[in-house]
């Protein structure tokens, strides 16, 4: 994802000179390094410092620039919170704040790097987009949004590198603000959002060969919540669940619950997150995910239950 | 551009009188903090802002204080850029000025008041303004207490990587903030000049009430390297009972106090 970011942000800039990146010391690869060779004034490095990595992308904002913040999103978005939440929302400057990295894919190394609530803390701020693509081809399309249709500030999770293709086959095209139908079946529906909708991919394999018939959801934005594709989904299948790699409150599944409340929804309901405790176990992104309940085996047992 | 020392003492003193003025619609107001800094805004808009060929101010004025926003929109009154009307409702139902300065409002260019958020926003703004080839200089007023907080160095630092230029701060050194004087509640944070000269910024200090100094410390920079005036104030100059006085922190006089400080600014 991040290669496919620095790519789009590449072809962005080459079309529109108000297009720029800040760092904080870490920088995307793939087209990155020909940005800041054919771009140097419009590449910043800010060093370890990321409340002066948002405080002049609102500067470059207020002149009218679009820039694109990037770092590894626990620093991205808690580190400059009050940056984020004044200098960007307070003033809805068109300026994305890029957390790579998130969720718990930094796994080995330890609780400072996992940002497992920044869906909440991201969309408790007015004027604040959420987005989350699934994979990089939706990220393509999120990040050139950003770059050209966005009028006030976003926070963009993304995942890390060699994420697969998930949507190449799908019918919906992306559209910030819409659920999206990777497959559509009619029995169990899995709205899920990022990376992990990879692993709801592969719980939709399995419980078709088991003989479901499952829809899985792509819910890129989180905010503005798509209330109404939501509904929808609630309403046509007689099973719904959320995966999110987050903590419960402030997520997606506390969001579609409240939805459901309003709708008076009758379907089963089931929201599989991050546990509320931050992780002390050490191991690949799976296992710390599985540590979790976070598993394909995991949730499609409990989902056949 | 001529400037008129004597012009700036009457308009300043004109300010503070109409900052009392407003002091008594309101149940309480940063009135000190504010007048510490009306002569170095004064400079700044009368002695140092360029403006277009269609009148409009080209540089632009960022209050990173902003608890003295009553200063500003005091001067933007005088410039005919906010109304009367605007300073009737100040900080009242229907009216658009609160006790900070909001992105949107005429003459007001960044949302601030919560402190040390200004020098990020200078900084991309000059770095912008080189990036589209703007000739444009970034007048920023900050307090001395908001130089605690680590984000105006990590600016700082910035802007002198950057190589930008464009940057005139002024730093409203009245040595007082909350719990009292800086230099004994928090004697680190002496020397200031050393400091912002190791960041790689020019820096001078003058009488931050002398408007003729101040211009002229502003003037006399090499403009090579980002500037920062020390100005040199009196927290609540202009009040005899004000000065200095830490309680006039965040306060609206009474009648009987706001009659004595009009009489001590007759002039």
């Amino acid at each position: 994802m991040r290669n496919k970011f620095a790519d789009t942000v590449y072809e962005m800039a080459l079309e529109d000179e108000r297009i720029c990146v800040l760092v904080a010391d870490i920088s995307p690869a793939g087209s990155m390094t020909q940005f800041r060779n054919e771009f140097p004034a419009r590449f910043i490095n800010c060093g370890v410092a990321e409340q002066s990595m948002i405080g002049i992308a609102a500067g470059l904002a207020l002149r009218g620039m679009r820039p694109f913040c990037y770092t590894i999103a626990t620093f991205a978005l808690y580190r400059p919170f009050e940056m984020v939440r004044i200098d960007l929302c307070y003033q809805n400057l068109a300026v994305t704040v890029v957390g790579m990295g998130a969720g718990v894919i930094y796994s080995s190394l330890g609780g400072t790097h996992h940002s497992m609530e920044d869906i909440a803390v991201a969309s408790a701020i007015p004027n604040m987009t959420v987005l989350a693509p699934c994979d990089p081809a939706e990220m393509r399309q999120a990040t050139r949004w950003c770059g050209t249709v966005s009028s006030g500030p976003v926070y963009m999770r993304l995942g890390k590198a060699g994420e697969p293709d998930l949507t190449a086959n799908t019918p919906q095209p992306f559209q910030v603000g819409k659920v999206r139908y990777l497959t559509q079946g009619r029995d169990i529906a899995i709205l899920s959002y990022g990376i992990l909708t990879g692993m709801a991919m592969e719980i939709c394999e399995r419980l078709t060969a088991q003989g479901w018939s499952v829809s899985i959801l792509s819910c890129h934005t989180l905010k503005p919540l798509d209330g109404a594709g939501i509904r929808q989904v609630l309403g046509s299948h007689k099973q719904v669940a959320v995966i999110e790699e987050h903590v419960p409150h402030g997520g997606l599944g506390s969001r579609v619950k409240e939805i459901a409340w309003d709708m008076k929804a009758s379907c089963r309901l089931d929201c599989f997150s991050l546990k509320d405790e931050f992780i002390h176990f050490y191991g690949t992104h799976s296992e710390l995910l599985a540590v979790h309940g976070l598993s394909v085996s995991a949730i499609c047992d409990n989902l056949t239950n | 551009m001529t400037f008129s020392h004597v012009d700036s003492v009457l308009r300043c003193r004109n300010y503070r009188r109409r900052i009392l003025e407003v002091s008594q619609q309101v149940p309480a107001l940063h009135i000190a903090g504010t007048f510490s800094t009306l002569e170095m805004m004064d400079s700044a808009y009368f002695g140092m802002m360029r403006h277009g060929s269609d009148g409009v101010q080209s540089d632009t004025f960022i209050l990173s204080k902003g608890h003295a926003a009553i200063g500003q929109y005091i001067i933007l009154e005088h410039m005919g850029v906010l109304s009367r009307a605007d300073l009737d409702l100040y900080c009242k139902p229907g009216g658009r000025l609160g006790g900070h300065p909001d992105y949107g409002i005429p003459g007001i260019n960044a949302s601030t008041g919560s402190l040390a958020h200004g020098m990020g926003l200078a900084v991309g703004m000059a770095q912008a303004d080189r990036i589209m080839g703007m000739d444009r200089n970034i007048f920023l007023l900050m307090s001395d207490g908001e130089l605690q907080e680590g984000s105006v160095w990590e600016s700082m630092m910035m802007a002198s990587n950057l190589g930008v230029r464009s940057i005139v701060g002024f730093l409203d050194h009245n040595g007082f903030q909350s719990f009292g004087r800086t230099k004994e509640n928090h004697p680190s944070f002496y020397p200031i000049k050393e400091k912002v000269e190791a960041f790689g910024w020019e820096c001078a200090s003058v009488d931050g009430h002398d408007s003729s100094a101040i211009i002229e410390a502003v003037e006399n920079r090499s403009a090579e390297r980002p500037f920062l005036l020390i100005g040199n104030t009196v927290k609540g100059r202009g009040v005899s009972f004000m000065e200095n006085e830490p309680i006039w922190h965040f306060r609206s006089p009474n009648l009987a106090e706001f009659s004595q400080a009009m009489s001590e600014l007759m002039g």
